[in-house]
């Protein structure tokens, strides 16, 4: 069974900007850090840096101010939630789903577990 | 633009590279790959003027390199893996040498560089270890700012702060216009740094691909069991790293060292792929 992902670089530098969205170290509406300073930061080439940029453009989780450079969106932690959600739903919960089929495991025989750990 | 067309280099009787057809396009850190002994030497001494090709061309800017007219050489720099130093030079010295000859050259940055690669341009180069006088030179050849600029096995004899260091200020050298070569064959040294990554081997160049283009046509996986149609497969801890065509698998984080392999061990499934 094939179940390891490596995401590439770039989504892996979204992540670690989403979680300083979701920690409230960058703040809704407030200015990102320049593609150069992440990059120069990170050590990687900042044409990867600006895929990095798009894609959390393409989510919405910031947008471009014309000659301003990017700016966190007003929603961009309940963005940032949503995409993990479907991160979660989409590849986190098939690799689940798979090892419980290896493992002959069924929902009921996680009932309990889950139950214990107060999920929902 | 640097280009190549129909590019034949041979020592002797020894052919090195048969009718090659490459570009580098402006504003890119090239990362120019290959065994040792393949070429990457060599080619960057023909694109800096240095050597001839027996047939075809090689032009930096419409300009043949090897006429070597000013407003090509004052437009490129090459840093050879090993540069003979004069006895009692500095940075600071073989800085001023140079910088005549470059109009781009810009003092303050490289003491600015000196200073963020922690190296002394007042010190004497016989006086410095193997690693600080890689890094003086390196300083040195960015501080020139010129156009292109080659870099020969750069991170030979750099410690491990000063790879990364290195990094970042390579990193911070894209978007404005300049054109970097980087040859090595310390792939992990300047991975996700260099893209697009051109990677030689039999005298032909096996692949010219952006970072983004390899993660279209082939996938890597880490740490599944050994795939058997892989191109590549290494063990790691956790199971295999398995590189193969990419079949709609979506993206994966590219480690250069294997793509290396895949490359060298199936040519043909790769020049097609990537055709």
């Amino acid at each position: 069974m094939d179940f390891k992902k490596q995401k590439p670089i770039y989504q892996q530098i979204a992540d670690t900007l989403c979680e300083r969205i979701a920690g409230g170290e960058l703040k809704p509406d407030e200015r990102m850090p320049s593609v150069r300073d992440v990059a120069v930061q990170l050590g990687v080439n900042p044409n990867t840096v600006m895929r990095t940029f798009d894609f959390l453009q393409q989510t919405e989780i910031v947008y471009n101010k014309r000659g301003m450079g990017y700016f966190v969106s007003s929603d961009a932690p309940e963005k940032v939630l949503e995409l993990h959600r479907k991160e979660f739903v989409e590849e986190d919960l098939p690799i689940f789903v798979q090892k419980m089929n290896l493992l002959g495991l069924s929902f009921d025989d996680l009932k309990n577990t889950v139950a214990e750990r107060k999920i929902l | 633009m640097i280009d190549l067309k129909n590019f034949s280099f041979s020592y002797g009787l020894t052919p090195v590279f048969e009718n090659i057809d490459l570009q580098f396009k402006e504003g890119s850190i090239y990362g120019l790959l290959g065994e040792n002994g393949v070429g990457k030497t060599t080619m960057l001494k023909c694109i800096s003027g240095l050597l001839r090709p027996q047939k075809g061309t090689c032009t930096v800017d419409d300009n043949t390199s090897f006429d070597r007219k000013p407003e090509f050489l004052e437009n490129i720099f090459f840093l050879p893996d090993d540069v003979p130093l004069p006895d009692n030079s500095t940075p600071e010295s073989f800085f001023h040498d140079l910088a005549g000859f470059y109009a781009t050259s810009n003092e303050d940055e490289m003491r600015r560089l000196a200073v963020e690669l922690k190296i002394d341009p007042t010190r004497r180069f016989k006086e410095m270890s193997f690693g600080q006088q890689k890094k003086s030179l390196i300083v040195c050849a960015l501080a020139l700012n010129t156009r292109y600029l080659l870099l020969d096995e750069p991170t030979n004899g750099l410690d491990i702060p000063s790879k990364s260091d290195f990094r970042r200020i390579l990193s911070e050298r894209v978007g404005g216009g300049q054109t970097i070569i980087i040859s090595t064959h310390q792939v992990k040294d300047v991975e996700n740094l260099i893209d697009p990554i051109i990677i030689i081997s039999n005298s032909s160049v096996m692949l010219n691909a952006s970072v983004e283009r390899i993660t279209e046509k082939l996938y890597f996986e880490y740490g599944g069991q050994q795939r058997p149609d892989a191109l590549y497969s290494e063990m790691m801890p956790g199971g295999y790293l398995n590189v193969f065509p990419n079949d709609g698998m979506g993206e994966s984080q590219v480690n250069i060292e294997a793509l290396f392999n895949a490359v060298l061990r199936n040519q043909n499934i790769i020049k097609n792929l990537f055709n």
